[in-house]
């Protein structure tokens, strides 16, 4: 009980610091918290499969970018809203991940890895070819942001654009505790950690993964959805392997099955890219050594979780 | 007639490159169960290591023997380094590691060689094309033919006759029996990860006068090698070479009937495998 009531604390706190932030940033470092906000929403989901399931997908990519790409084909090319282009795009990265999930989930550890990077080097393809609908290689322009209706506020506003992620962000991380601790949440948990016994207590293991798989998708969707709003511009490399290791990265220094860690880990990473950015033209190799440097001497607590993940090769 | 005999030997001879590329990370990945994310940078590296050592030398054999052995070197730098301090079980770390790798690898080519497409002739003979009645074919076309299968000799015959090979094959099996048997499993992994680089820099080297050499190669080359290895089944040379056929065949037929789905066809025989066979043609459960 005295450890809910100081992780309720801390949790208020941080809220407390994420509603004053703003008032205290220039309106260039609210930027890159909007963007910390909407990669913790994208490594949630991966922290889904990955952290509670025992998946480690290297292809969460391919559903940031189908919502991305939904939400602004839909409004700009096909001229609906916002709202109901939104929804679609959250929607359409989940029917994406229900297709990719049949073939995916045909294999386990390495594999599963191996195929999901490759699935997504597919929408990379779509999204890099099909000019006519994408834009290619010049990027999906000017995606706009949407109108809040009777609301005061315009979300042109660097600032009022913050607090919109912002609540989706809460809306998320409620979510996603709520799934977790649900008897679904266990069950997940239950097959990471022996997939085995679980089917012998006659849980369907593979629909469990496969539902996992499909909501992971809908966060990467979302986030994908907030992250076209945020930058304005779509381009192939959302669907590239970058954000995939990014989300992975963020996982892992955070702490693979823990409902904060990717927060942390967004924040860790964005902070890194960006520093990077300002001072030299070279991020590619300081992100590069970020991966290295972060493995070789992550404290063991973080190598130890690793060991949980990948399921043990099976020795009957 | 001319259409099919083109649409065959196209097929070979991206087949037999992606069997070389293939081969490499069937080898470390099956016998390691080290996912090597820096497959593809060998392959890269391969081709501008041999592109050096041809401005150098103007010797196109020099190249390919250059090519190979100095991503050798530099795979077994990467796994002495890098990779010997993690155990097998940890395979996550591997990936970020070997990713991060990919990073810096990437950008420290883009800074030594520039972001400009590359090319490198093949040796003089090589060059200009056969003809064959109807059929007008590059020489060189042919030649990777013929080296991918040379190749795949070379290398079958040293998994399946040399002591080499043998202890290879026990460590796939059964790596504590194979440590029991006194096999020095450390040097074996060493000597097999600079095998797999190897692999993958000749690859690169013989690719370049093909394919030319440009940033973004290492990955496409990485995605490539992924799915010939889950087509043919993981650790399994012979599958690497009938997953190569596969895969080379449908990409290049699909090109040249259904242009449109040029995107979709490198992923179809992998998904289609999968879901009939989901440890790939040749793979063992």
């Amino acid at each position: 009980m005295m450890r809910g009531r100081w992780s309720l604390l801390g949790i208020l706190a941080a809220l407390a610091l994420a509603l004053v932030a703003p008032g205290l940033l220039e309106p260039y470092f609210v930027g890159i918290l909007t963007r910390v906000l909407i990669f913790a929403i994208f490594a949630m989901g991966l922290n889904l499969i990955m952290g509670y399931t025992g998946l480690p997908s290297l292809g969460q990519a391919a559903y940031l970018a189908t919502g991305a790409y939904t939400v602004g084909i839909l409004v700009k090319k096909v001229g609906i809203g916002f709202l109901p282009a939104s929804v679609a795009g959250v929607g359409m990265a989940g029917l994406l991940a229900a297709a990719f999930g049949l073939i995916a989930l045909r294999a386990r550890g390495a594999s599963f890895l191996m195929i999901t990077l490759a699935l997504t080097q597919a929408v990379w393809a779509i999204a890099f070819t099909w000019r006519s609908l994408t834009g290619g290689d010049d990027g999906f322009p000017s995606v706009g942001r949407p109108d809040l209706g009777f609301l005061p506020w315009s979300l042109t506003d660097t600032r009022v654009f913050y607090y919109f992620v912002l609540v989706f962000l809460v809306l998320a991380v409620a979510v996603f505790y709520t799934i977790v601790r649900s008897p679904y949440g266990l069950a997940l948990q239950g097959t990471r950690d022996n997939e085995l016994r679980m089917r012998s207590l006659g849980y369907n293991t593979w629909m469990l993964q496969y539902v996992a798989f499909i909501i992971a998708a809908l966060f990467a969707g979302l986030a994908g959805v907030l992250y076209a709003f945020h930058v304005g511009a779509i381009a192939p490399g959302w669907a590239g392997v970058t954000p995939s290791a990014e989300a992975l990265l963020m996982v892992i220094i955070g702490g693979p099955g823990t409902v904060v860690g990717p927060l942390v880990g967004a924040g860790m990473i964005i902070s890194v890219s960006e520093v990077a950015n300002i001072f030299t033209q070279r991020w590619m190799m300081v992100l590069g050594a970020t991966y290295i440097v972060v493995i070789l001497f992550a404290p063991d607590g973080i190598v130890g979780r690793l060991k949980r993940l990948m399921p043990r090769r099976q020795t009957a | 007639m001319t259409t099919v005999a083109l649409l065959g030997l196209n097929s070979l001879s991206f087949a037999m490159l992606l069997f070389v590329l293939g081969a490499g990370l069937t080898i470390t990945f099956g016998l390691m169960r080290i996912l090597n994310m820096t497959h593809g940078s060998f392959f890269l590296l391969g081709a501008y290591f041999g592109l050096a050592a041809w401005k150098l030398t103007h010797n196109f054999w020099v190249a390919l023997l250059a090519g190979a052995l100095a991503t050798a070197v530099a795979g077994m730098v990467l796994y002495r380094v890098f990779l010997r301090r993690f155990s097998q079980l940890e395979e996550m770390a591997q990936v970020l590691l070997t990713f991060g790798a990919l990073l810096v690898i990437a950008d420290g080519a883009l800074i030594t060689w520039g972001g400009n497409v590359e090319t490198q002739p093949p040796a003089s003979f090589l060059r200009g094309s056969v003809h064959l009645g109807a059929l007008t074919y590059p020489k060189y076309r042919f030649f990777l033919i013929g080296a991918g299968l040379a190749i795949a000799v070379t290398l079958w015959l040293f998994v399946a006759r040399t002591r080499l090979g043998a202890m290879v094959r026990a460590g796939v099996d059964d790596p504590e029996m194979a440590k029991g048997l006194g096999i020095n499993m450390p040097l074996l992994f060493l000597a097999v990860f600079a095998l797999g680089s190897l692999l993958a820099g000749l690859a690169g080297a013989l690719g370049a006068p093909y394919l030319g050499i440009y940033p973004g190669l290492d990955f496409e080359a990485l995605v490539l090698a992924f799915i010939v290895v889950i087509v043919g089944g993981v650790g399994s040379i012979e599958g690497a070479f009938v997953g190569a056929l596969l895969v080379a065949s449908v990409d290049t037929a699909t090109k040249t009937y259904f242009p449109n789905l040029a995107w979709f066809s490198l992923y179809a025989p992998m998904a289609i495998i999968l879901a009939f066979r989901p440890q790939g043609l040749l793979g063992r459960k």
